[in-house]
C-alpha cells in the first residue's frame, strides 16, 4: 500500500469526515498526521487493513477523543465535542479494523459519512476571500501540501502558510459553519464554489511559468474536484458544464505546447494527440447541461470549447455558431475579452474583414489598452489578411504588453515568420 | 455565538434625506428591532450621534489626550449597532442582510470574542 497515494486519493474525504465529527480543522488534520504516521508504523508488520480509510478515520478519530478527555478539565466545549464523536461513531480499536473481514470494513465504513460537500461549501464560503478559498481547497479537499501550493501559485511558502492559517482561524472565529448550504443559498453558493474549482483549473491550464509538472496536477485535481460536485450534487447542469468544459480543454494537454515547452497554435495541433474519450465525455456533459434547460455561461463555453474540440480539422470549425455563442456570453456576461474572442470567431466565419472592424472599433473605444490580447487577435487577422507590415506592427505591440515568457516567445516566433 | 453588527452609512448622505424618509426609515428599523427581538436574536442595539459629536481618548505617558472628531476618517461612518446571539455565521449574515441600513450603507459583522473568565480568575 502507497500510503504517499492513499494520502492523495482519499485524504480529502477522511479529513471531511473528521471535521465533521470533531468540529475542528486543525483538530482533525492533526490527528489525521498522527493516524498516518501509526499506519506508517504498524501496516508493513501488522498488514494493511480492508479498508484502509475507515482505519484511519476511526484512529484519527481515537486519538482525538483521547486527547480531547485530556483536556476537558480545561474545556468543557471539548469535553462536548469528544462525547459527540463518540456518540456518532462508537469506538473501535485499531488493532480491531486490520483484523475486519472486507465486508464487517464497508460496514465500519457506513458509519462514517462522505462529508466533502460540506467541506467544499465551508473551504469556499464567501466571507473568505478568493485566494484563501483556492488555497483551502487545495489543501484540505484535494490533499495538495501547502509547499505545492505555494510553488504552483508563485507565492513564497511563509506567505502561504499565513493565509491558509488565516482562514482556518476566520471559520473556526467567526462561526462559519461546517454545512452544505439551504436549497434556496445553494445556487448563489454553489457558483462561489464553481469559479474556485475553474480558477485552480485555469491556474494549471494557462499559467506559463512554474513547475510545469505542479500546473498538469492543477488541472488533473480541478477535474477531480469537478467529478465529486457532480457525483454528490447531482442535477446541477453547471457543474456539469464546468466539469465538461474542463475536460474538452485538458484533451489537448498533449497537444498544446511542444516538446521543447513551446505553445502551440489551436490551428498547428496534432488532433491526433488529443485524447478522444475525453472530449466525448466532455461533450456529453456539456449536451446534458444544455438540454436542462438552465444552460448558464459554464455551459456556453463547454458548447464553444466542444465545437472546437469535435472539428477534424481546423478548417472544419464551425465559428458561425461559435460567434453566436459568443454572442449569448456577451449579452449574460459583458466583458471586454468577450468582444474580443467574439470579433475573432466573426473573422473566421463571416469574413476577415468584418472581423478586423470589431476588433478596431475595440481599439477606438480604449477598452484593453494594455492587456496583449487585443493586438495579438488584431495581428493573427491582418496576418490572414496577408497585410503583413500592419501585422507586424501589431506583433511587436502585443510584444511590448505581453509579460509571460512562453507568450512572448510565440510572439516574437510570429513576428520572425512574418519577416521571412 | 455573538455577533456585533456594526452599521456604516454616508453621513454627508443621510443628511440629505428628508423628514418623510428618515421617518420611514424609522420604522423600518423599528419593525426590523420588533422581528429579531421576537425570534429571540436581539440582545442589544442602539442609534449612535453622528460623528461630529464623537470625541476621542488616547492615554500617552500616563496622561489622557483628548481629540474632537472620530478615531478615524472614513467614507462611511459608524452610525448604529446591533448585538444579537446566531448558531453560525450564516445565520447572522442573514440578519445583517435585513439591516434597513444595509441598502445604502455597509455592515461589519464581527464574532464576539468569548474570554475565558474562570482562566482570568
Amino acid at each position: 500500500m502507497d500510503l504517499e497515494k492513499l494520502h492523495r486519493e482519499e485524504s480529502g474525504r477522511i479529513l471531511s469526515t473528521l471535521i465533521g465529527l470533531l468540529g475542528d480543522f486543525d483538530l482533525a488534520e492533526e490527528m489525521l498526521q498522527e493516524a498516518y504516521a501509526t499506519a506508517l508504523q504498524k501496516w508493513p508488520t501488522d498488514g494493511v487493513p480492508a479498508n484502509p480509510r475507515a482505519w484511519l478515520i476511526s484512529t484519527a478519530r481515537n486519538r482525538a477523543i483521547d486527547r480531547l478527555r485530556r483536556e476537558r478539565r480545561f474545556d468543557t466545549k471539548r469535553e462536548e465535542i469528544a462525547r459527540h464523536a463518540e456518540l456518532i461513531s462508537p469506538a473501535v480499536a485499531d488493532s480491531d479494523y486490520s483484523a475486519l473481514s472486507a465486508s464487517a470494513a464497508d460496514s465500519a465504513e457506513e458509519m462514517f459519512p462522505d462529508d466533502r460537500l460540506r467541506l467544499i461549501f465551508t473551504c469556499c464560503h464567501p466571507a473568505l476571500p478568493t485566494e484563501a478559498q483556492v488555497a483551502l481547497t487545495l489543501q484540505t479537499v484535494c490533499g495538495v501540501t501547502t509547499e505545492e501550493i505555494s510553488r504552483a501559485f508563485l507565492v513564497p511558502l511563509a506567505t502561504m502558510a499565513q493565509r491558509l492559517v488565516r482562514a482556518k482561524r476566520k471559520i473556526r472565529d467567526a462561526g462559519i459553519p461546517y454545512r452544505v448550504p439551504s436549497q434556496e443559498d445553494l445556487r448563489d453558493r454553489l457558483e462561489v464554489v464553481l469559479l474556485v474549482v475553474y480558477l485552480i483549473f485555469n491556474e494549471g491550464y494557462l499559467a506559463s511559468s512554474g513547475d510545469a509538472l505542479i500546473r498538469r496536477e492543477l488541472c488533473a485535481e480541478a477535474i477531480r474536484l469537478g467529478r465529486v460536485l457532480c457525483q454528490l450534487l447531482p442535477r446541477q447542469p453547471e457543474a456539469q458544464a464546468l466539469l465538461g468544459l474542463m475536460l474538452l480543454h485538458d484533451s489537448r494537454r498533449d497537444a498544446r505546447v511542444s516538446s521543447d515547452g513551446e505553445l502551440i497554435l489551436l490551428e498547428e495541433q496534432d488532433r491526433g494527440l488529443w485524447h478522444r474519450e475525453q472530449i466525448e465525455e466532455g461533450t456529453r456533459l456539456t449536451e446534458s447541461a444544455l438540454r436542462s434547460g438552465a444552460a448558464g455561461a459554464y455551459a456556453v463555453q463547454a458548447s464553444i470549447a466542444a465545437l472546437h474540440a469535435n472539428a477534424k480539422t481546423p478548417q472544419e470549425t464551425d465559428w458561425r455558431q461559435i460567434a453566436g455563442l459568443y454572442d449569448i456570453l456577451l449579452r449574460d456576461n459583458p466583458s471586454p475579452i468577450i468582444e474580443v474572442n467574439r470579433a475573432v470567431a466573426v473573422g473566421m466565419g463571416r469574413s476577415l474583414e468584418e472581423g478586423l472592424a470589431l476588433l478596431d472599433d475595440l481599439e477606438k473605444r480604449g477598452v484593453l489598452s494594455d492587456f496583449h490580447l487585443l493586438p495579438v487577435a488584431r495581428a493573427d487577422l491582418l496576418r490572414r489578411l496577408g497585410r503583413n507590415a500592419e501585422a507586424a506592427e501589431a506583433y511587436r505591440q502585443a510584444l511590448g504588453l505581453a509579460t509571460n515568457d512562453v507568450e512572448r516567445r510565440f510572439l516574437r516566433r510570429m513576428l520572425a515568420t512574418l519577416a521571412s | 455565538m455573538q455577533y456585533l453588527m456594526l452599521i456604516y452609512h454616508a453621513e454627508a448622505e443621510t443628511s440629505k434625506r428628508s423628514a418623510a424618509e428618515m421617518n420611514a426609515l424609522h420604522k423600518d428599523y423599528f419593525k426590523f428591532t420588533q422581528e429579531i427581538t421576537d425570534s429571540g436574536h436581539y440582545i442589544g442595539g442602539n442609534p449612535l450621534q453622528p460623528t461630529p459629536t464623537a470625541t476621542t481618548v488616547r492615554v500617552r505617558d500616563s496622561k489622557p489626550v483628548v481629540t474632537d472628531g472620530p478615531f478615524a476618517e472614513t467614507k462611511e461612518q459608524l452610525g448604529g449597532y446591533y448585538l444579537v446571539e446566531a448558531k453560525d455565521l450564516d445565520e447572522a449574515l442573514g440578519i445583517a442582510a435585513r439591516i434597513p441600513g444595509a441598502r445604502f450603507g455597509s455592515i461589519e459583522v464581527r464574532p464576539v470574542a468569548a474570554i475565558n473568565r474562570a482562566a482570568l480568575a
